[in-house]
């Protein structure tokens, strides 16, 4: 993954982008932060954050013209009726009011020997002059009048006291700017003079005094400013305010121009680019989506603005603030909420964890806990799939060979039996050379269901058309090996299932996993894919289906298949004709979730697979159908009554709804049994393939109580580990004994782990007591480096 | 699970007692000494459940992220 990519893919997330109103404000005020500590009751802390950016709060406070409210989100709210927006204005005089100042920390940076002499003591001049000031600068500020404040003096005293205005423009002088009161600049003291004594000049008259100073004009006769960066004609000579914008300037305007030729007169001293990277200020639109069809409506709390707000009615009007933000992925995604990251955060996580080359990569455990489900990409103002983020990086993290070998392991070996002789298969229709079409069930339903695979296939073979020639291909779409980054491993598979294809005569494929449909159109588009669901929605459903009598389920569709519309529509349809009333969950179809199966998730991060799942169940209060074997085992393992959609059309052995639903997931090694059986049982019965040689499950007998079942599935250690164990220990005599129990304790290291088995021989099979693993080992070389810990 | 009050388990093969011996331990190429249990005929070596789900699992973590 390229760091410019990552960049761009970063850039794509909104969340950090101002709030509407901080856009809005031409000195982007935070008022969101502002409204909260307000909110909270900590007036103190807002009105420091305030002082950050507004130079004369108390000021700006009751004479701001708020382009902030015209365009805050609260206006947004509700349905016929709006909302009244934020009081923002109010409540900023509000941190004034009641707010006690905290010692100044921005002390004023070490004076630097350079002079700057501001024209006009109005709001933009003075602006300026404390910006400036506080950069160390030694300012003069040069005034026609007496006092300071200009058009400030004209507001009505009741609006703006004039106490207000003398304390708070008191601020300048205690900057240490020097002050020259009824000094015009023009004819007495000229500009040239004041540049020959200054590095820079910024010019803040009022407009009324129609000056021009010599410097060039435009065809209306006003001085021609740079718009970026407030430089005129003349070099070092700056201009704003309502000088420019005319005696109609918003107040808070000419504060914003102040400050911005403050920062171009900082720039053109230190001799650097007056014109770098200056986009954003000024009042502008704000990137961030925030969704408001959720928020509840609040009633404005009524202002008199000449008394303004109790200490009281503040924090009542800026809990109305709902703090603009968009994390609509985040409340969608218990995988982000867990790892409390919003997808910028985390890209930039990734990218940093992708580049280290010596350390450790904190995050490899996030990037392979993502289910790789795609809901976030759904759910985004702008389709940034996360998950797709995830997935690459999981992709260069096994091409740094920096994968952790724990992380896909157990699912990269299930993936391994299934393409193994114990369970893949391809087969032409008995009797021919060619198929016209093959069912290809995939390793998860033959796990779930051995039976209803076969069920299936004996429908197909009546449910097509007489002449169809129906194969069967056992095998695996390759969806652990994606998951896992492994795109060696993808591509071999892919080259597998071709081969195979091409074997059986290019054959249709009928498809009745989500995953496997969704690995088919991806990877092998030149493959022809038909879904169980929306064969047996056009052929129709077998005889014997459980009729559903109206009973009310929930269904749960697969994040693989979110995208298919089509099916989603028929598994409705098939459930609609076997008798089932559907009420649909609040997420469903495109913006369905995950079971937390996917992307491997339940094994990276189990807390939050548990945390997906629970989730999940808590959204239907009807039983669920759902349409995918891990989907449904997940759901029921999270403690939700779940059937499979096959389950209905087939019903096992008569069982009813109830117990069907609540049946409990299957556990890891009756899996890969599963698997093994039924390819031996329907290549004997449908091909009359005789299967010699003992049972390949049953060579070794174990009993295992439920107790240590429970554990052995919870360390993910299947029954052919265990077997495997024995066998050795057996066969070579090395083990362990306890010696008041008589109980072996065997050690066996297959491939990457390293198994232990506590066992005792009973007849012809084996108790077994416990089992554990690891994956270090013991060698017999000493330590290349000595640190123990 | 893990059960220390039982007498530490015996060489079924060699029929004798496991002896304290400093083995060296490995993974992805990092080693470390660690005192285990060992048969002094054979060589087979004992870690006991409780090392294995603790200790060790903790140590490769963390050399797999490094
Ligand atoms: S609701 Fe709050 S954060 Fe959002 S625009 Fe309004 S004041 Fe700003
Ligand atoms: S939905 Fe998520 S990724 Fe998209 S902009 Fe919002 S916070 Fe960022
Ligand atoms: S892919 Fe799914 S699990 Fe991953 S971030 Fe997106 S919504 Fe969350
Ligand atoms: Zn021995």
């Amino acid at each position: 993954m390229e760091q410019k990519d990552l960049r761009a893919l970063e850039e794509l997330c909104i969340q950090e982008c101002a709030p509407p109103c901080a856009a809005a404000c031409p000195i982007h005020v935070d008022a969101r932060a502002v409204l909260l500590d307000l909110a909270k009751g900590d007036v103190d802390t807002a009105l420091n954050t305030l002082r950050r950016t507004v130079p004369f709060p108390g000021i700006v406070g009751r004479i701001c013209e708020q382009p902030c409210r015209v365009v805050c989100n609260r206006g947004k709210v509700g349905a016929d009726v709006k909302d009244a927006p934020i009081e923002i204005a109010a409540l900023e005089r509000a941190c004034v009011d009641y707010g006690v100042v905290k010692v100044d920390k921005n002390r004023p940076q070490p004076k630097r020997n350079k002079h700057v002499a501001i024209v006009g003591g109005g709001l933009s001049g003075l602006t300026a002059a404390h910006d400036l000031a506080r950069k160390g600068y030694i300012v003069s500020v040069y005034e026609a009048l007496d006092p300071l404040g200009g058009r400030l003096w004209s507001y009505p005293e009741e609006r703006l006291p004039h106490a207000m205005i003398t304390t708070e423009l008191s601020l300048i002088e205690t900057l240490g700017v020097e002050v020259h009161l009824n000094t015009p600049v023009g004819e007495a003291l000229t500009l040239d003079e004041l540049r020959d004594h200054n590095e820079a000049v910024y010019l803040a008259i009022g407009a009324e005094a129609g000056m021009t100073f010599g410097l060039a004009l435009d065809g209306t006769g006003k001085i021609v400013v740079d718009p970026v960066t407030f430089a005129t004609s003349r070099d070092g000579v700056f201009a704003g305010g309502s000088l420019l914008r005319g005696h109609a300037a918003q107040a808070i305007d000419s504060i914003a121009d102040g400050r911005r030729a403050a920062i171009s007169i900082d720039r053109y001293l230190q001799n650097v680019s007056l014109t770098a990277s200056r986009v954003g200020e000024g009042s502008v639109e704000s990137c961030l989506y925030t969704r408001v069809d959720d928020i509840a409506p609040a009633a404005i709390i009524p202002l008199d603005a000449i008394v303004g707000y109790s200490r009281a009615d503040a924090e009542r009007e800026a809990a109305r603030c709902f703090q603009c933000e968009c994390m609509e992925c985040v409340k969608v995604c218990e995988y982000l909420a867990h790892y409390k990251r919003y997808p910028r955060k985390l890209v930039r996580e990734v990218y940093n964890n992708l580049s280290i080359v010596k350390g450790t990569r904190y995050s490899n455990q996030m990037i392979n806990a993502c289910s790789l489900c795609g809901l976030c990409a759904e759910v985004c103002p702008t389709d940034l799939d996360t998950g797709a983020i995830n997935l690459q990086a999981r992709e260069t993290m096994v091409a740094q060979k920096r994968m952790p070998p724990s992380a896909h392991d157990f699912a990269l070996r299930d993936m391994a039996f299934s393409r193994s002789e114990a369970f893949a298969a391809a087969r032409n229709a008995p009797g021919t050379t060619s198929s016209d079409v093959v069912f290809f069930p995939g390793c998860q339903l033959s796990s779930a269901s051995p039976e209803q695979v076969q069920q299936v296939y004996a429908y197909l073979g009546g449910a097509l058309p007489a002449e169809t020639r129906l194969g069967l291909l056992l095998g695996c779409c390759g969806a652990p090996a994606e998951w896992a980054g492994r795109k060696d491993l993808v591509a071999e598979n892919l080259t597998g299932l071709r081969e195979q294809l091409q074997g059986l005569g290019n054959p249709k494929v009928v498809l009745a996993c989500s995953s496997c449909i969704r690995s088919f159109k991806a990877r092998l588009p030149e493959v022809a894919v038909l879904s169980l669901w929306d064969l047996m929605a056009e052929r129709g459903l077998p005889a014997g289906a459980q009729p559903g009598n109206g009973r009310v389920v929930n269904v749960h569709d697969a994040c693989a298949t979110r995208h298919e519309a089509g099916l989603q529509d028929n598994v409705r349809a098939l459930l609609d004709r076997l008798g089932y009333t559907i009420e649909e969950l609040p997420r469903s179809k495109a913006r369905t979730t995950c079971c937390g199966y996917g992307g491997v998730q339940w094994l990276a991060d189990p807390v939050v697979a548990d945390k997906v799942v629970a989730r999940r169940v808590e959204e239907g209060s009807a039983d669920y159908v759902a349409y995918c074997a891990m989907c449904r085992d997940f759901l029921a393992r999270g403690g939700k009554p779940t059937v499979h959609l096959l389950d209905l059309i087939f019903g096992t052995s008569g069982a009813d709804f109830k117990t069907e639903a609540e049946r409990p997931a299957l556990g890891w090694s009756q899996r890969h049994e599963n698997r093994a059986r039924l390819k031996r049982d329907i290549l004997t019965k449908v091909w009359g393939e005789p299967m010699d040689g003992p049972d390949p499950i049953d060579t070794l007998r174990l009993i295992v109580s439920a107790e240590v079942r429970a554990r052995l599935e919870k360390r993910l250690i299947l029954d052919e580990d265990i077997r495997r164990v024995i066998a050795h220990a057996e066969r070579t005599g090395r083990r362990l004994v306890h010696p008041d129990t008589g109980r072996y304790l065997a050690t066996h290291k297959p491939v990457a782990v390293t198994y232990w088995v506590e066992y005792a021989p009973v007849g012809d099979a084996y108790e077994v007591f416990n089992a554990y693993s690891h994956r270090m080992e013991v060698v017999e070389d000493p330590p290349k480096q000595g640190q123990s810990e | 699970m893990s059960t220390p009050e039982k007498p530490p388990v015996m060489c079924a093969l060699c029929n004798r007692a496991l002896v304290p011996t400093q083995v060296n331990v490995a993974y992805l190429g990092n080693a470390f000494p660690v005192e285990l249990l060992k048969c002094p005929t054979c060589g087979q070596v004992f870690i006991p459940e409780d090392l294995a789900l603790g200790k060790m699992v903790e140590v490769e973590k963390q050399l797999e992220d490094k």
